[in-house]
């Protein structure tokens, strides 16, 4: 790997991330692909390396993608579940993470509920940190997999047109996609009720829209390359207010009825799309709210393949972050073989 | 013993020599002889009234690992303060007679400015039951003024009630003002831009300026002195100025932060910079300054709020709000306000000292330089510059926002009631008649 592509010390955020650096991920990303068919996945790449899964907030998917991804790279890897603030606990963030980068750990894979919590621990650790979600902030690797299943389906994203529906106000998702499909050549359209709009949207290098039928329609924007359906917390329904200090509470819309219809990707606005059009969704899928079943289940829908690119990018960026230059594709031979 | 300033220019006027005796201005001449004063060579220097702050957190009782009432007097006197009002969010909180007695006792006890507590306007700072009011305002710390700064007193019928309640006592109700449905206890980032970038629970300017809105109508309406704490928004400088233009009796206090600082610092996450209300955009920051050169705004108040390392060392979201202040709000003051030409040191000194004092109902503090006027006075070098290094702050904390920064004009000594508390830039060990 050259020094222009490889990634930084730490990701952080998908803006960490220049083109080059974000299509070597992806390259390699399928690379790795291809093991995930084979009968033996192992690879020695990271043997010797720990890595530590420090996560602050229940996570089932993205954890248990890190954690295949370290181990098919053969990386010790041991999760921590650290959930409850440490503020709660009376501990300080910083002494929770510098005792566990103390046992000598190589990398952290950092979930916390606090945005800018994973920036903060980057400055007070020596090792790798990587970004599994801080708040409403960034998720940097569900962007990469999500570019990397767009690349599958669309090639070269260049002026490819992918809209974005949901929470973007609250949704790390959103904000991590828009930087690095915009990295990658892309058009981004968020499209969501007015207040679930982050403040500033109009800033951000994308267009928006609250009418998801005209944005489907092609008619606003141009015609549309993909579709990004975002998970709406159902407690952003009705009177609900906020109780801990990461609790964003309700009263953003009415009901989840009026969502669905107004912005659920619902069998009708299904067959506005071209046969093409890939569905994304990160999950998990509240199947009839923002996503109909019809939908979910179509033939576009590529929620699976992104579970599956959600490894593949994950070890793409450990093996690229923590396999070192010294080590020029070490094990890598046996994928490309 | 006395003190003689040779060729100090008060309110940065014609040099003339000041003596001080027996707590007080006793000559001010072109020339004077020293015969036994100690004689301090103020060439270059101006001589304005100590500072009086309006917003001062001493965090005695309750978190003495983050200041203390004499670690606090300290960074005061450093600072050029004579006086500081010490606010009612303590543990316990200062919401009764012997509460504020106790920390009226711990300042005299320090004795490097004059502590005047502020009590409680609800009790506990719960915003649903008046505090004890007017048992603090006949204690012996005779308090003047009221607020359950950190909390807003949101209810407009509490807030009504306690307007009306402290007249009596030529009191004023200060106000921080963030409606909680609007901005709630997670709000840790001014709305807008920035906080949408980085995925921030936003604190809305609107948040601020309704609460004004309402507390200006209940002031007249209830005829009551109203003082609105930390202003950061342009809109709550367009209220306050129209509720003077009508008559209303409003006053209000800026911090130096809000002076300086925008919100693109906290792009990096540190905590350092988190502070409530937040730091605002540059049109905010330009729209306080003017509010201050102006006089719709009355004050600079610190908003010294120390806070322990393990407060800050959490994310964002998750850290204490909170900035010190008291050492370094001279040369902010002089970086925002006198630097760019929008005020004038008499305008300093009235706005550092002269209003805050009136405000707070503070006797002593705040007067002219006058023989016979007490000798509550700071002298300032203009050209000085004063290094920012958190270290080697007086208060126990280190959350100041400024490190690294060199601020214009330095304090160079503080007198209260005529005795030195700092010399030649360091506190004087010294103890001062009370």
């Amino acid at each position: 790997m050259t020094e222009l592509d490889r990634p930084g010390r730490h990701l952080l955020s998908a803006a960490d991330l220049s083109r080059e650096q974000a299509l070597a991920i992806l390259e390699t990303a399928r690379q790795m692909h291809a093991i995930q068919t084979r009968e033996v996945k192992k690879l020695p790449p990271l043997r010797g390396r720990t890595i530590v899964n420090l996560f602050f907030e229940d996570s089932t998917r993205t954890r248990s993608s890190f954690e295949i991804a370290g181990k098919w790279l053969s990386a010790d890897v041991i999760n921590v579940s650290a959930k409850g603030s440490s503020v709660s606990k009376g501990e300080s963030l910083r002494d929770t993470v510098l005792t566990v980068v103390a046992m000598g750990i190589d990398a952290i894979v950092v979930r916390h509920p606090a945005s800018g919590a994973v920036q903060r621990i980057a400055g007070w650790v020596d090792c790798h940190v990587i970004n599994a979600g801080d708040g409403t902030h960034e998720h940097p690797t569900q962007a990469l997999l999500d570019a990397y299943v767009l690349r599958a389906r669309l090639g070269d994203l260049t002026d490819r047109h992918v809209v974005v529906v949901g929470d973007i106000a609250h949704s790390r998702v959103a904000r991590s996609n828009v930087l690095l499909l915009t990295t990658l050549g892309a058009r981004v359209t968020l499209v969501g009720p007015p207040t679930l709009m982050p403040a500033g949207v109009e800033t951000w290098t994308c267009s928006t829209s609250w009418d998801l039928d005209l944005v489907l329609s092609g008619k606003a924007f141009g015609d549309v390359d993909a579709v990004m359906m975002l998970r709406v917390q159902r407690e952003r329904m009705g009177g609900g207010s906020g109780g801990g200090v990461h609790d964003i509470g309700g009263q953003f819309v009415p009901t989840e009825r009026e969502y669905a219809i107004g912005y659920g990707l619902s069998p009708d606005r299904l067959d506005l799309l071209a046969e093409d059009v890939p569905v994304l969704h990160p999950g998990p899928m509240n199947r009839g709210l923002e996503i109909s079943s019809l939908a979910a289940d179509d033939a576009r829908s590529v929620v699976l393949e992104q579970v599956q690119a959600g490894v593949a990018v994950r070890m793409a960026v450990l093996y690229r972050m923590l396999a070192g230059a010294d080590e020029p594709a070490s094990g890598l031979e046996v994928v490309s073989a | 013993m006395s003190i003689l300033l040779r060729g100090v220019a008060p309110l940065g006027g014609r040099p003339v020599d000041v003596l001080l005796d027996g707590g007080c201005i006793t000559q001010i001449e072109p020339h004077l002889d020293a015969m036994d004063a100690q004689v301090i060579e103020a060439d270059g220097l101006i001589l304005l009234p100590g500072f009086v702050d309006l917003h001062t957190h001493l965090r005695e009782p309750g978190r003495e690992d983050a200041e203390t009432v004499a670690s606090g007097s300290a960074a005061a006197a450093l600072g050029g303060f004579t006086a500081v009002h010490a606010m009612a969010n303590t543990t316990p909180v200062a919401d009764t007679a012997e509460m504020v007695e106790q920390v009226a006792r711990l300042g005299a006890l320090a004795g490097l400015v004059d502590v005047r507590p502020v009590g409680a306007v609800s009790k506990g700072l719960a915003g649903e039951q008046l505090a004890e009011i007017a048992n603090m305002a006949r204690s012996s710390a005779a308090v003047r003024i009221f607020s359950d700064d950190g909390n807003c007193v949101h209810d407009s019928r509490l807030m009504r009630r306690a307007l009306e309640y402290v007249k009596p006592f030529d009191a004023v109700v200060a106000q921080h003002a963030q409606d909680p449905r609007l901005a709630d206890h997670a709000a840790c980032a001014h709305e807008g831009e920035v906080s949408g970038r980085l995925g921030l629970a936003g604190w809305p300017a609107v948040a601020e300026e309704s609460i004004v809105a309402r507390d200006v109508m209940l002031a007249e309406h209830t005829g009551s002195r109203l003082h609105v704490c930390h202003v950061s928004t342009a809109g709550t400088v367009e209220v306050i100025r129209w509720a003077k233009r009508r008559g209303i009796s409003v006053t209000a206090e800026v911090t130096p932060h809000h002076l300086l600082l925008t919100c693109d610092l906290i792009t990096g996450y540190d905590p350092v910079y988190k502070v409530n209300p937040p730091l605002r955009p540059d049109e905010d920051v330009a729209a306080v300054r003017a509010g201050l050169a102006d006089g719709t705004i009355d004050a600079v108040a610190t908003d010294h709020a120390p806070h322990a390392p393990h407060d800050k060392d959490h994310a964002f979201p998750d850290a204490a709000f909170g900035m010190l202040g008291l050492q370094t709000a001279l040369g902010v003051v002089a970086e925002s306000m006198v630097a760019t030409g929008l005020l004038d040191w008499p305008g300093v000194a009235d706005r550092m000292s002269c209003r805050p004092a009136m405000i707070g109902r503070v006797a002593g503090h705040g007067r002219p330089i006058l023989v016979g006027e007490p000798a509550n006075l700071v002298l300032v070098d203009p050209a000085g510059e004063y290094l920012v290094d958190p270290a080697r702050l007086a208060s126990l904390s280190r959350n100041t926002p400024f490190a690294g920064l060199v601020l214009p004009a330095r304090v160079t000594a503080t007198f209260l009631r005529g005795t030195p508390t700092v010399l030649e830039g360091e506190l004087a060990r010294r103890e001062v008649a009370v």
